[in-house]
């Protein structure tokens, strides 16, 4: 039957657990990425890199690489700077150079670029440069480069982007990128007038993303435009960086991005894109540069952080007041660290209804390989420390741990530290849904004499990045097939399914009818980027806007030519109009939500145009001989308003939440003097199917964003949020052994269990 | 500095003779043949992403060099199979579960639960972890794969 516009012909498109549209690309191994891109006359790019954390580069030798049999070109800043005389990029600051100009900062960074028609020629041309360093102190701590003599950049170069890093331009002698201050209330009163005050440090170590489709880029510079084919999260911001490196107009610049071998932050703003691009226009023919697995332990990481949290708590457990200092380990580029800072930093204090909050949260530039988003902008290393503070406050008064989150939540309604009233945020129904499911006020097993078993909960609460612009297009043929134009990018989130099942639902079309174009800046409009779970919301918006607008105008073109649009199918409309299979209905959506930026106190009645809401239940068996522990079950709740795809939403629940169970028990990033000694999959351990525990539960709580495109918003992220310290609540549940480092490890708590027994293992 | 020869070998079922590398794995002499299912990503074995089937056994085409095929039966996720639409029981199981998101590496583990379930057609739980354990999924999609391998057991009768 031909479509009609008749919303009863089709049923509703939004809310079922269609399979992905691209699933049939994807079990055949035929799904497009930028992997599989070959062009005529393409060189390989390998990359020559730093083997030091901190030091100016008083030679470079390239004779022998450039003198190697079907080597093209070597490449060093001095030819980059011939054709951008500044090649310093970023999204916050304009400090990372495409290849490193004079100083290196970290083991890893890029210091030359050999291109040849054959890999493994690169390969071997770049094993054969050689650097003169003359090495400089290096700072690796987060908390020392607070002081540290050991100055990163010499100079501060805010982007000019962001209004809130404007006064750090030209700022010397100093490796804070950002610091952010939120003040509300009277804390130090507040604290001498307490019946208890708790205060406790807590660390997070440095992951990464580790997408199995490691960083990949094709630029092939053809006669009227620079192409650029990325595996990239943000396409929109790729184009504006490149042209503005070059000094080009945006529309000289393409940015084609196909599905993405996994994404998880790691993908976003620039990486390898202006690298590539300006050798594609060196060399005069395309360039492609895939890092190895190894390679990708140097590109983007997560940050580290320290964090201090002070409380003031009356006897019966309501906290009054709370005091938190962060400071996150950016490494040797900004990225975008400083939005992690500030945008995260506002939530610090948790999903709690204090009076009385202080923030002080600082971006620290360091001599580590730069960190930015990881599902989560700094979100999971929060919760971690608030929620093991709110158990160990709980612990030290007697109350119970879902007693002590009762009296405290944040409720409907009530301002969070900016200011901000709380709306469409289902923190209660999320932490009372998962007591239920953990059946937390029955009796527990808490095991044998040599098993011990324990449980703990954790939630935890994010902000969306704010403000920020989704734009689309709906393209309606003269067959009544669908077309939808926007930048999203499918890393695997599923967007392409949602974006259809929106469109299919805005237009009253059945959502076979309709098809997604790829991210490709000469066709798909701008959009902000593919972040910080904002898709569904934003652009998600952005094509119900368009949906609707080409929805009016079919009904007007029916209307014109004498036509039901509600009982005609849509080809008759277009053949009535145009006398053939002819014409197209274009519609635009725009969408950008109303914020009000912070005051110097950090206070704004706007903050964010939704919260995600994330909490995890855990039950743990430990080996009271060993140290060694099972988690054994793992409850994840969300709040993700109206899940447009249910079976999807369940998968990126379970997925943030295995994701954060790697980044909790096993994955660290170790260094010596700033080199990685374990960058492989061999060393660095990513969770495998063996390590899903036993029983895994997900659900998303019956919410409905009112806000959101028929009542939906963002999910990527909020799995991950309770996991760490609802184990570590667990383990501490079990055997009195309370860990406030991670990654959760035998050893750490084996040595707990050791030192509780007066017998303390020796470092 | 490479020297190459000439190999000849069944590729999905049909017969091919290619000049390759000494120096080039698996992985690269399938892409000379323009098939990308098979990704080299971790270049040590351990992920994957890569799983070719060689002579009804799934390697590592990361680790496989190239030369080493000639004369053998080469089998790839691209092969046609006889089930609807092109797609066998386990392909379907995959998408009917939705067992994967991003899908880089998709290929890899839906070869490595043919081989699972032509061992074991009703695999245990235990089973399809431990046949399973060499394959890595970064969005972690694992309780959905094991569904999907419950799923096409019982579609291929197990």
């Amino acid at each position: 039957m031909a479509t009609t516009l008749g919303k009863s012909n089709s049923g509703s498109a939004f809310g079922r657990s269609i399979p992905r549209v691209e699933a049939r690309a994807k079990v055949t191994g035929k799904a497009e990425y930028v992997h599989n891109l070959r062009l005529p006359g393409m060189l390989h790019g390998k990359v020559f890199r730093s083997t030091v954390a901190h030091a100016r580069i008083k030679g470079i030798d390239v004779s022998a690489a450039r003198e190697l049999p079907g080597v093209h070109a070597v490449y060093t800043a001095a030819d980059i700077m011939k054709l951008v005389p500044d090649p310093h990029y970023g999204p916050a600051f304009h400090d990372q150079p495409v290849l490193a100009v004079d100083k290196v900062r970290h083991v890893g960074e890029p210091v030359a670029l050999v291109l040849a028609a054959d890999p493994h020629v690169a390969e071997a041309a770049a094993q054969m440069i050689a650097a003169d360093y003359e090495e400089l102190p290096a700072v690796f701590d987060e908390v020392e480069a607070m002081t540290s003599k050991a100055v990163v950049h010499e100079v501060l170069k805010p982007a000019g982007t962001f209004p809130d890093l404007k006064h750090l331009k030209g700022k010397r002698d100093t490796n804070i990128a950002l610091d952010f201050h939120l003040r509300r209330g009277d804390v130090q009163k507040a604290f001498a007038t307490a019946d208890h005050v708790f205060e406790h440090t807590f660390r997070t170590q440095q992951v990464l993303h580790v997408p199995l489709e490691p960083f990949v880029t094709v630029a092939d510079p053809t006669p009227n435009q620079l192409v650029i084919h990325t595996a990239s999260q943000s396409p929109s911001f790729v184009r504006i960086e490149i042209a503005r490196l070059l000094g080009w107009p945006e529309n000289r610049v393409r940015v084609k991005v196909p599905y993405l071998g996994g994404g998880f932050g790691a993908k976003l703003y620039i990486k390898l894109e202006a690298l590539v691009a300006i050798a594609a226009l060196l060399a005069g023919r395309p360039v492609k540069i895939s890092l190895t697995m190894e390679e990708q332990f140097y590109q983007i990481t997560k940050h580290a952080a320290t964090l201090r949290i002070k409380s003031g708590v009356s006897k019966d457990g309501k906290i009054l007041a709370r005091e938190c200092e962060v400071w996150w380990n950016g490494g040797a580029y900004a990225d975008i660290g400083p939005r992690v800072t500030q945008k995260s930093g506002f939530t610090a204090p948790g999903p709690y209804d204090i009076e009385h909050v202080a923030i002080d949260s600082y971006a620290l530039y360091t001599n580590l390989p730069a960190a930015g988003a990881l599902r989560g902008f700094g979100i999971p290393q929060l919760v971690w420390a608030y929620e093991s503070h709110t158990d160990m406050i709980a612990k030290a008064l007697d109350i119970d741990p879902l007693a002590i989150r009762r009296k405290n939540i944040l409720k409907e309604g009530r301002p969070q530290a900016t200011g901000t009233l709380m709306r469409d945020a289902g923190i209660e129904q999320v932490l009372e849904r998962l007591a239920q499911r953990m059946q937390w006020e029955k009796a527990f097993d808490r095991g044998s004499d040599r098993l011990r078993r324990g449980r703990g909960i954790a939630i935890g609460f994010k902000a969306s990045i704010s403000p920020t612009t989704s734009v689309a297009i709906v393209n309606v043929s003269a067959d009544g097939s669908v077309m939808v134009n926007c930048s999203t990018v499918d890393m695997g989130q599923g967007s392409d399914t949602a974006m259809a099942q929106v469109v299919a639902e805005a237009l009253g079309v059945p959502v076979e009818s309709v098809t997604l174009v790829h991210p490709d800046t000469d066709v798909t409009p701008y959009d902000m980027a593919t972040l910080g779970s904002r898709s569904t919301f934003h652009m998600g918006h952005a094509v119900r806007l368009a949906a609707e607008d080409a929805r009016d105008k079919l009904m007007k073109l029916a209307q014109e030519v004498g036509l039901s649009a509600e009982t005609t199918p849509i080809p008759d409309i277009f053949r009535k109009k145009y006398g053939m299979q002819a014409g197209n209905i274009v519609g635009v959506g725009s969408f950008i939500p109303s914020y009000a930026p912070p005051d110097a106190q950090g206070q704004t009645d706007n903050a964010t145009p939704f919260w995600m809401i994330g909490a995890t239940g855990a039950e743990v068996e430990v080996d009271t001989e060993t140290g060694e522990f099972k988690v054994t079950r793992l409850v994840n709740l969300v709040d993700v308003g109206r899940p447009v795809n249910p079976a999807i939403v369940e998968t990126q629940i379970s997925g943030a939440t295995l994701m954060q169970l790697g980044f909790t028990l096993s994955e660290r990033m170790d260094f010596d003097a700033g080199q990685v000694t374990n960058a492989s999959l061999a060393d660095y351990k990513i969770p495998g199917i063996r390590d899903v525990p036993a029983v895994m539960e997900n659900e998303a709580v019956d919410m409905v964003q009112q806000t959101g495109p028929f009542g939906a918003k963002g999910v990527g992220e909020s799995g991950t949020f309770g996991v760490s310290p609802a184990i570590a609540s667990a383990i501490d549940d079990a055997v009195g052994v309370r860990l406030t480092s991670l990654p959760l490890t035998a050893e750490a708590v084996y040595r707990g269990l050791r030192a509780n027994a007066g017998r303390p293992l020796e470092d | 500095m490479t020297t190459h020869r000439t190999i000849a070998f069944t590729l999905n079922g049909n017969p091919v003779t290619v000049h390759a590398g000494n120096h080039q794995n698996l992985v690269e002499l399938l892409q000379g043949q323009g098939l990308f299912g098979a990704r080299e990503s971790c270049a040590q074995g351990l992920c994957g992403c890569c799983t070719v089937i060689v002579d009804g056994q799934a390697v590592s085409g990361c680790l496989t060099m190239a030369t080493l095929v000639d004369g053998a039966d080469v089998r790839t996720i691209e092969e046609p199979q006889a089930g609807e639409g092109g797609l066998d029981a386990v392909q379907q199981a995959f998408i009917e579960t939705g067992a994967f998101q991003c899908g880089f590496c998709t290929p890899g583990f839906i070869l490595m639960t043919r081989q699972l379930l032509d061992a074991h057609p009703d695999p245990t739980d235990d089973e399809i972890r431990h046949y399973l354990a060499g394959n890595l999924c970064r969005c972690a999609a694992y309780p959905e794969i094991i569904k999907a391998v419950r799923l096409a057991a019982k579609k291929r009768g197990g």
